[in-house]
């Protein structure tokens, strides 16, 4: 009866096949040298939507780079886009992370959720291998003490304690509702927005779970809205907050709402319809529009791919700093070229990244939005400097 | 008392729409003793082509109201359900009539991956809205909110439950289903065109499936091609809960398990003093099938198995 059971071991089965198979093309031109950068997102399942856009971001970098003549220790680099699906299963995670492994790839883009990035990130550090993630802002990820962990996006301590103090300083919210979906990137976000509400002067009469397949939340809001609250926090992702958002107010229920960037999404308002409307939501970074690429790279990769739904120029940019390390260090040999990786000072599509200590964007940003005639409208961009250091 | 009410709203509204899909399964299970797993993705497939057809409509600018939109992208499914279900028997079931059980099992499973994955491939990864064309008005009921379309999906839902039961019970076709399940063989000798019985079996759930389909995806305004698989599984549920095989259990089952979702999720915080919070629903839900089926075995209103032959 157990379906979930079925993909790792579909996957197990097709890993054995390909790796069976990759054994002959890493037989290398002499005056070329591959270099296999993997790109792990949820390619099925509800996220697919979002798994696929970071795979898009990760593989436009990967063809603009292989236009550049790129030569690595005297020899044309060649680089192949390695794309897997981890189904924002944390289990499948860990078995494409091994497969990717044992293939001896170079580097790795990924995963798209915290939850599968931080059962993944133990595989790629024992074998050595550096992992840049898009978009995980669990705290965890790069709490864990491993050199080959980073991140291209702001965190969730940075970017919660920036949506609880915006809840109640600007939002004026007194009592606050807090669901999250159980994921370690929405519970996690979900208690750093609950640490800094609190420490703001307001009061969380609720604190609800739903999961990250549910589409029913009429009984938990139900149960809310008997408390009275005047703000509703999401930490979740856009396929749970629209019907979320729809259910309150068919339920009457007037509260604010307020996500993190799993809300803040074109999907979002294409699902939530006209009940979207005055939504609140952060994104870690900036508004596309204000970053300082954004313009061209929205152009390019509408040409290709079509719409960008969140996470692609994240995935664009992580693929470009991890080139860079390597032409750096003038080598694809992860033992080579991670020192240089944590060295980062690069500019990119999405901002300036340099990396801490940890493996964090050292002056990662959060923007705030409000849905405004069916449009994400930046109401405005706070530095996180101000923060304080996570845990 | 306000919230009580508006939670029992909720959850027989939910419950209803798990029983219309519970029915496939149950029906199935009555004939074949065969767990028809694809019946989630049937249910979605119904949503899909629903919506497909209502998309277009709207995008066209039919002038038409709402309900008769919706109307016609119901109309549209469930012939497409019908024959994706007759379909899935012809050629996943019916050659394996005779196999141990637990080949058809692993075809269910299978097809009811091949569906999910046909569904991605046509309809794409992303969720599908459900316009907004329908009435959204909403009566008050003592304290609690109650919209059209939840009376709608509950009205709707009872209707075609009872009329299933009707035509199970009163007629001849009715008739043919029964002598079936009893026993195959003997219903053949009696002149039963057993095949025929079993796909018509299979093309009146996926009907129901597809009507199930449209309100899911009209209810929550949102369909995607994974909806079936949750969905699917709590049907299930519901139908074991109620006594698999038996029409009236999977309506039980389908109620029930609605308002046990919908209490546990919204008292089970507050019961508990906030040591366990609506993240325990399901396990609510579950616990109570596990203590169903200690003491009744087959389901609160099955029969015994061992009377079958």
């Amino acid at each position: 009866m157990n379906f979930r059971l079925l993909t790792p071991l579909l996957i197990l089965a097709v890993g054995l096949v390909t790796t069976a198979c990759g054994k002959k093309d890493s037989v290398e031109n002499q005056n070329e040298v591959v270099v296999k950068i993997g790109s792990v997102s949820p390619l099925t399942g509800p996220q697919s939507h979002l798994g696929k856009d970071n795979e898009n971001g990760a593989r436009m970098a990967v063809d603009e780079a292989n236009t550049q003549n790129i030569m690595l220790g005297g020899k044309k680099a060649k680089f192949v886009l390695v794309s897997e699906d981890d189904a924002a299963d944390p289990k499948t995670a860990t078995i494409v992370a091994q497969k990717l492994a044992d293939q001896k790839i170079n580097g790795v883009i990924g995963h798209l959720n915290s939850g599968t990035s931080i059962p993944a990130s133990r595989i790629y550090h024992d074998a050595g291998i550096p992992q840049i993630s898009p978009s995980a802002t669990a705290i965890k990820y790069t709490a864990q003490g491993y050199n080959t962990a980073f991140r291209v996006m702001t965190n969730d301590a940075q970017q919660g304690h920036v949506l609880g103090q915006f809840a109640v300083t600007k939002m004026g919210a007194k009592k606050i509702a807090i669901i999250d979906d159980r994921s370690a990137y929405g519970q996690g976000l979900a208690d750093e927005v609950e640490k800094a509400a609190k420490a703001a002067g307001a009061e969380i009469v609720a604190r609800e779970y739903t999961t990250d397949k549910s589409t029913d939340f009429t009984a938990i809001l139900t149960s809310i809205k008997s408390k009275n609250p005047d703000l509703i926090f999401f930490g979740g992702m856009d396929p749970q907050a629209a019907p979320m958002v729809q259910q309150m107010r068919r339920l009457g229920l007037g509260a604010q709402f307020l996500g993190g960037d799993g809300v803040q999404t074109t999907e979002f308002l294409h699902l939530a319809g006209a009940d979207g409307e005055g939504v609140t939501a952060s994104n870690p970074g900036v508004p596309l529009a204000s970053m300082p690429g954004g313009k061209a790279f929205e152009q390019k990769f509408n040409a290709k791919y079509g719409k960008i739904q969140n996470y692609a120029p994240y995935a664009y940019d992580a693929v470009q700093v991890m080139i860079a390390a390597m032409r750096r260090a003038d080598s694809a040999d992860p033992a080579k070229y991670l020192p240089e990786l944590a060295k980062t000072d690069f500019n990119g599509v999405t901002g300036h990244i340099q990396f801490d200590a940890k493996g964090d964007l050292t002056n990662g940003s959060v923007t705030l939005y409000r849905v405004e005639h069916g449009k994400w409208v930046p109401l405005e961009t706070v530095r996180n400097d101000a923060s304080p250091a996570p845990r | 008392m306000d919230t009580f009410l508006q939670q029992l709203i909720n959850g027989l509204v939910l419950g209803s729409v798990y029983a219309l899909v519970a029915l496939g399964y149950t029906m199935v299970y009555g004939i074949l003793e065969l767990i028809n797993f694809a019946h989630g993705e049937v249910t979605m497939i119904g949503a899909m082509v629903a919506l497909s057809v209502i998309g277009a409509l709207v995008g066209a600018h039919v002038d038409l109201p709402g309900i008769a939109i919706v109307l016609v992208g119901v109309l549209a499914a469930i012939p497409a359900c019908m024959l994706l279900g007759f379909t899935i028997e012809r050629v996943a079931y019916r050659p394996l009539r005779n196999a141990p059980r637990l080949a058809p099992l692993i075809t269910a499973i299978g097809v009811s991956i091949l569906l999910q994955n046909l569904a991605m491939v046509i309809w794409g990864r992303q969720y599908i809205s459900f316009p907004p064309i329908l009435p959204r008005t909403t009566y008050h009921l003592g304290g609690a909110t109650l919209s059209a379309l939840q009376i709608f999906i509950f009205v709707l839902s009872l209707v075609l439950m009872a009329g299933l039961i009707v035509l199970v019970q009163k007629t001849k076709l009715g008739r043919a289903m029964r002598a079936t399940a009893q026993s195959p063989q003997v219903a053949g000798l009696m002149g039963v065109n057993i095949n025929s019985v079993i796909s018509l079996t299979f093309i009146i759930g996926s009907a129901l499936a597809a009507v199930a389909g449209v309100m899911v995806s009209a209810y929550y305004g949102i369909a995607h091609y994974y909806m079936g698989f949750l969905l699917g599984l709590k049907a299930f549920t519901a139908a074991v809960l109620g006594g698999i095989g038996n029409l009236g259990g999977a309506m039980l089952g389908g109620l029930l398990l609605g308002v046990i979702e919908s209490m546990g999720a919204g008292y089970i915080g507050d019961i508990t003093g906030g040591f366990m919070g609506s993240n325990y629903q399901d396990v609510f839900a579950f616990f109570v099938l596990i203590l169903v089926l200690v003491f009744r075995p087959s389901g609160l209103l099955g029969e015994r198995v061992g009377e079958r032959a």
